[in-house]
């Protein structure tokens, strides 16, 4: 099916009454996903955002709990408050980067209430991406500019309209709402093909890196790779499915309240024991840490390699450490033998 | 509505004790505010709490009471950061935050009809302590063989719950075993460190497991010495430390290679520490 642009734009108007919505819009940063009223605000030829959408659901910083001591007692509040949300124009790699954090924020005991409530509440509608950036390679992560996963409905831009599909029940709910839906002409249906057929140019092999890695830890291949790294965690602040985060307090004279913030593997202290001892007080062992979350642990505890192809850790990078070169470093290394 | 695994409950402060001369270590006896709080709380020697000082932040620590002791839990803790400064320094009556019990236990069902050798080193002894009162309840002792305790701190000054120590001396069911690692004044008990006391006891193999709890160097010495005895990595286990956050297997930080020592652990057996990268 498919809706004119003009079409969409009333329904987007009449929702963003009803709900937050946030979408791409140029700033000073570049382009950026924030709450909007109006479809004119959305910035519709982009590439992606600088930052991923993934703060939607899990905040750079959050408040779980504030409380108040008064004398020696306490009086403690839940702080989760949630609005409900379309989050619109989400690429193909951020919203399987969703998919993927779902898996983090809930285990074989536990679930985030404040991922999940947010989650619960909210609507992705995707769109395919036209351009693909140097940097990207989600097609060697089992993506593709125009795969569905994650979304509830998916547009693909066709110029004056979108061909859109619903993709799970709370996107049919939606766009069962919506006015003006017809077919796609035969024209506009092989657009539809090319776009859907569209790979990244950029290309890595992943297809062994797990079982590789399972015998990489000892490996001389982590002795140098690290040593231009800064420490400076943009690229996991930057990456859709880096999910660490700190808790710690804000504190007022008898009131505060209980905050996290992201987090990254690349900060020495991340891993300081009150007693001084430090497991990865190492630069290469961060490094290491690094890859073997994403393509070894992360698959041994979730199933799905923990890397989207995104390329903004690589656009970011401030001394260019480019995860694809390590990737392949990784497929070439020798394995070394007790 | 669902739990919130991040919002604590509110226990009392009843009595904060200076364990250890050096003052380093203060054991904290928090009493839970309803019995609903307390039947929610359902806890094994070798879980851990996080532990909540209002406007200072919460860190985890092992419970050291067992689940045989109701109405309180203790927690036994050293002076080193933010958030065990501020307990420390806590005045008795305040209101403290606790998220658990986190984690997992010691194997106490596969312990049954086994004898065990607990093994400690300084302010480690927390969850030890708590296994051994567990077992020692007499719901619990008939279900073990001989439970043999070697308890060692630098001087005896430094040995945590020391009247209860001087319960188990005479206890029958028992067999305690402490040691300093040099000679003090009025100290007629053993006097040399963990391993070779260890090789001294030689408690038998056989049908026995042990728990080695302690700083990393009294583990590294102690291992070698047990597998001398016979012990098999899947008869030794020990209890890990590492940097938490949440506690819940999500933040991130505590991973052994694919496994995190707040859901996972904190108890393994050496057998499956040797199938994790030597990363803790």
């Amino acid at each position: 099916m498919k809706i004119s642009k003009e079409k969409f734009g009333q329904s987007f108007d009449a929702l963003a009454a009803e709900y937050q919505v946030i979408a791409p819009v140029r700033d000073a940063g570049g382009v950026s996903y924030k709450a909007v009223k109006k479809f004119s605000e959305v910035k519709q030829d982009y590439l992606n955002s600088k930052l991923p959408p993934k703060s939607f659901f899990f905040p750079q910083h959050e408040k779980l709990l504030s409380y108040k001591k008064e004398g020696k007692d306490v009086t403690v509040k839940n702080e989760l408050n949630v609005e409900k949300t379309i989050l619109f124009g989400i690429r193909p790699c951020d919203a399987k980067g969703f998919l993927l954090l779902d898996k983090v924020f809930k285990n074989d005991q536990y679930r985030d209430p404040y991922y999940f409530e947010r989650r619960d509440n909210t609507i992705v509608i995707g769109v395919a991406c036209h351009k693909i950036a140097p940097t990207c390679f989600c097609s060697s992560l089992g993506l593709s500019p125009a795969s569905s996963a994650g979304s509830d409905i998916f547009l693909i831009d066709l110029g004056d309209s979108y061909q859109i599909e619903a993709i799970s029940d709370n996107g049919k709910f939606l766009m069962a709402g919506l006015e003006g839906l017809e077919e796609l002409s035969t024209e506009e249906q092989t657009l539809v093909d090319t776009i859907k057929s569209a790979e990244t140019t950029s290309k890595v092999d992943v297809s062994t890196i797990t079982t590789k890695l399972d015998k990489m830890f000892d490996n001389p291949y982590w002795d140098t790779l690290h040593e231009k790294c800064l420490s400076c965690n943009a690229c996991s602040f930057s990456c859709p499915t880096c999910h660490c985060f700190d808790i710690s307090e804000e504190v007022l004279k008898n009131e505060g309240s209980r905050v996290r913030t992201w987090d990254g593997c690349m900060a020495p202290l991340f891993t300081l024991h009150g007693s001084g001892h430090n497991p990865r007080d190492q630069k290469k062992s961060r490094w290491r840490q690094r890859m073997l979350h994403k393509f070894n642990y992360f698959v041994h505890n979730n199933g799905d390699i923990a890397c989207v192809g995104c390329g903004r850790c690589i656009k970011n990078c401030p001394v260019n450490l480019d995860i694809r070169q390590t990737i392949d470093g990784v497929n070439k290394a020798e394995l070394v033998v007790d | 509505m669902e739990q919130n695994p991040y919002i604590p409950i509110t226990m009392k402060l009843i009595k904060n004790l200076c364990e250890t001369e050096d003052k380093l270590v203060n054991t904290f006896t928090l009493a839970f505010l309803n019995k609903e709080d307390e039947e929610n709380f359902k806890y094994m020697p070798g879980q851990f709490a996080e532990l909540s000082a209002y406007g200072h932040g919460e860190a985890p620590f092992g419970i050291a009471t067992s689940p045989t002791e109701p109405g309180i839990i203790k927690f036994s803790v050293a002076k080193v950061g933010c958030v065990s400064n501020a307990l420390h320094l806590m005045e008795e009556g305040t209101m403290v935050g606790v998220r658990g019990p986190m984690g997992n236990y010691y194997p106490l069902e596969k312990f049954k009809g086994k004898n065990l050798v607990i093994i400690g080193g300084g302010f480690a002894f927390t969850t030890l302590r708590s296994m051994a009162v567990y077992m020692l309840d007499e719901k619990h002792r008939a279900d073990y063989g001989d439970i043999t305790v070697i308890y060692g701190a630098r001087n005896p000054g430094l040995l945590l719950y020391k009247e209860e120590l001087a319960e188990w001396e005479t206890n029958p069911n028992i067999n305690l075993i402490t040691t300093i690692d040099k000679p003090a004044e009025g100290w007629n008990k053993h006097v040399g460190f963990i391993p070779t006391i260890v090789g001294e006891v030689a408690p038998s193999a056989v049908d026995t497991y042990a728990v080695v709890c302690g700083p990393p160097v009294m583990i590294k010495y102690t291992l070698p010495v047990l597998e001398k005895l016979g012990f098999t990595p899947e008869q030794i286990y020990t209890s890990l430390e590492m940097r938490m956050k949440c506690g819940l297997g999500i933040c991130g930080r505590c991973n052994i290679g694919p496994k995190y020592v707040c859901k996972d652990g904190p108890v393994f057996s050496m057998a499956e520490l040797k199938e994790l990268p030597s990363e803790y």
